[in-house]
């Protein structure tokens, strides 16, 4: 078991109305597995995508990755954890302006306080066929390029699990398949990941899918 | 993280907004270039003082007739010092290195059809060494051209000059009221003291002085020089008590002469410069307090607008004090690279200070460590807060942040 959530709640006050974003909520995912996660708008799942990247804490329930109970660690710990074990792919790339492409894949590996920062960086932005606009800084980059050096930043580390929210949200249809079939190629390689999706054709291609409605994960999924 | 990265991280983001850096940096540019000019024209104006003050001589007591100043009136007789009470001070008090009675008059010099109307000063040979004169050229006269009231005299730098032009004044004679003065010595320029020209001046024994010339019985001035190792505060009671003695002043009546301790005018002075130069620095230092407000103000406005940028560096591991670490350090190099800028602006304007007035300006090493170190703090304790707004964002909502 690559990771497991038991009956996870989440809610967040706005004035007076309390919003309830997580109403216990219970998954478990194997290593290697490519899993989609769908739902509507609202329904819960960038929330629940924070709380397994370790961005945010749990109001109650249990999550535990790889072995190890999450909800019950320090600020730095979590930072550890998201450093080494975690990989983010965000829809709008959040790659830092103004660095070159490989400056930004280096990026966790000076906070992990790794040596050979430069080798690693480019071995990513070759598995991402990047290599080549290794010094291009972001703004002169495409969308699916850019996406495909955020890939590229998730998986320098190594970490056990890539965490994607909306990954093809902001590309055309073709760039989006392409950083698909790139995750597919990732998962075929061994690695966990877990896909918050719209996109019908995304989610079919994932080995799994996980609904949400309401902060649940919906019935017979 | 690295340290090197994060230097180059920070180099990076201040180079991005090279206006909005320099604008940060101009406060503390300014403050610490006015810090250093200010200092440095406290120090200039120290030693101009003390320039002054030492031309006068060193260790130095005068004594002169009459009482203290009362409402700008001398009480006493203004002829109350003879040959006598210098000889009794010279021959009965301890820690005297030299003493010299003097007596002064304006009178007309001339020399063939040129002439000069300055102060003639009578005095003992050991004037010269009281007062920290050097010999230009030629000599001093002895303690025997003194008694046996011999016409030589030393002419002042300015003296001589006007009345030789580009002659040697040496051997020549000189005319003083009618009686005929060998010319034996000329005196290295000393510089206008502002209330008296030293430069000015002829030097003769005082008993042709006092016999001749002026033809009066009392003195004008008697100069002590005190060993260097004496306490002149001693030397000066010890003075005004036998002065007392031998004027035959009742216990509570008054002086009728004035003693003037050099040790209290140069305290005086290095009290005044010193609260001058503090007084300068002070508002200087003021500035630098404005220039590490504007960094505040700058790197809040940077972390605002980096918001997004610190949510991502959260996602990807970076902790509070990474975070904390690099802002901080932004501040510090924008404080630094300004103080660096601001010595090269303080220099300048210390420099134009001595081209274009009259006033002096000394550039001490102290006064670069205090801006350096001054700096850098303004950098820190303005940057952390800042900084720590930034350690503390909450990376979910830094990475919603639009
Ligand atoms: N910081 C927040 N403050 C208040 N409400 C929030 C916050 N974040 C999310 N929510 C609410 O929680 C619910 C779930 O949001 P989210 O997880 O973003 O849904 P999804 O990603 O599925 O669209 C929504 O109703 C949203 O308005
Ligand atoms: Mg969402």
């Amino acid at each position: 078991m690559m990771l497991e959530t038991q009956n996870l709640q989440k809610t967040y006050q706005l004035g007076e109305a309390t919003v309830t974003a997580l109403a216990g909520v219970n998954i478990a995912i194997d290593e290697g597995e490519m899993v989609a996660i769908t739902g509507p708008s609202g329904s819960g799942k960038s929330t629940l995508m924070h709380i397994l990247g370790c961005l945010d804490t749990p109001d109650g329930g249990k999550y535990i990755l790889a072995g190890e109970d999450i909800s019950s660690l320090s600020k730095d710990r979590l930072a550890t954890i998201r450093n080494r074990k975690i990989g983010f792919v965000f829809q709008f790339f959040n790659l830092l302006p103004r660095i070159s492409a490989i400056e930004n894949v280096e990026l966790p590996l000076l906070y992990a306080g790794k040596k050979e920062t430069r080798s690693m960086a480019i071995q990513a932005l070759e598995t991402v066929g990047l290599k080549d606009r290794m010094t291009h800084e972001p703004n002169q980059l495409s969308g699916g390029q850019r996406q495909r050096v955020a890939v590229a930043r998730a998986i320098v580390t190594n970490p056990a699990i890539i965490l994607a929210d909306e990954p093809t949200g902001n590309l055309d249809s073709k760039t989006g398949d392409e950083i698909l079939s790139l995750f597919q190629r990732l998962n075929e390689e061994g690695r966990t990941i877990i896909v918050v999706t719209h996109d019908d054709y995304v989610s079919r291609h994932c080995g799994r899918q996980i609904r949400f409605r309401d902060g649940k994960v919906e019935e017979g999924y | 993280m690295l340290f090197w990265t994060i230097i180059k991280v920070s180099f990076k983001s201040l180079q991005a907004n090279k206006l909005r850096t320099f604008l940060a940096m101009l406060g503390i540019i300014i403050g610490v270039g006015a810090v250093i000019s200010m200092l440095a024209l406290g120090a200039g104006a120290k030693n101009q003082v003390m320039e002054r003050i030492t031309a006068m001589g060193t260790n130095l007591l005068v004594v002169s007739p009459g009482g203290d100043r009362r409402g700008g009136v001398r009480a006493g007789s203004r002829e109350s010092l003879t040959i006598k009470d210098a000889q009794e001070i010279r021959d009965t008090i301890d820690g005297i290195a030299a003493i010299s009675p003097l007596v002064r008059g304006r009178e007309q010099v001339t020399y063939f059809n040129e002439n000069v109307n300055t102060t003639i000063t009578g005095t003992a040979s050991t004037y010269l060494e009281i007062r920290n004169f050097e010999m230009e050229k030629g000599r001093g006269f002895t303690v025997m051209e003194e008694d046996h009231t011999s016409r030589v005299a030393i002419l002042g730098a300015n003296t001589a000059e006007l009345l030789f032009k580009n002659q040697n004044p040496l051997g020549e004679r000189i005319r003083i009221k009618n009686i005929n003065f060998k010319v034996i010595g000329v005196l290295k320029e000393k510089g206008d003291q502002g209330w008296f020209n030293p430069d000015e001046i002829v030097v003769v024994p005082y008993p042709v002085a006092m016999k001749q010339l002026f033809g009066q019985p009392h003195l004008d001035e008697i100069d002590i020089k005190a060993n260097t190792d004496a306490d002149l505060t001693q030397v000066e009671e010890d003075v005004t008590a036998l002065l007392r003695k031998r004027h035959r002043i009742m216990e509570d009546a008054e002086n009728d002469f004035h003693v003037r301790n050099q040790a209290e005018i140069i305290d005086m002075a290095s009290t005044f410069t010193r609260t001058f130069t503090i007084l300068l620095g002070g508002i200087a230092g003021i500035s630098l307090v404005v220039g590490g407000i504007g960094i505040m103000n700058i790197m809040l406005v940077t972390v605002t607008e980096r918001t997004r940028e610190i949510g991502v560096r959260k996602a990807i591991g970076a902790k509070d004090r990474d975070i904390l670490r690099q802002f901080l350090l932004e501040a510090i190099l924008i404080s630094a690279i300004g103080g660096i800028l601001g010595i090269v602006f303080g220099f300048t304007v210390a420099y134009a200070i001595k081209q274009f007035t009259e006033y002096q300006t000394v550039i001490e090493t102290f006064s670069i460590m205090l801006a350096l170190t001054v700096s850098a703090s303004v950098g820190i304790f303005f940057g952390f807060y800042p900084a720590f707004r930034a350690a503390k964002l909450d990376p979910i909502a830094a990475l919603r942040y639009e």
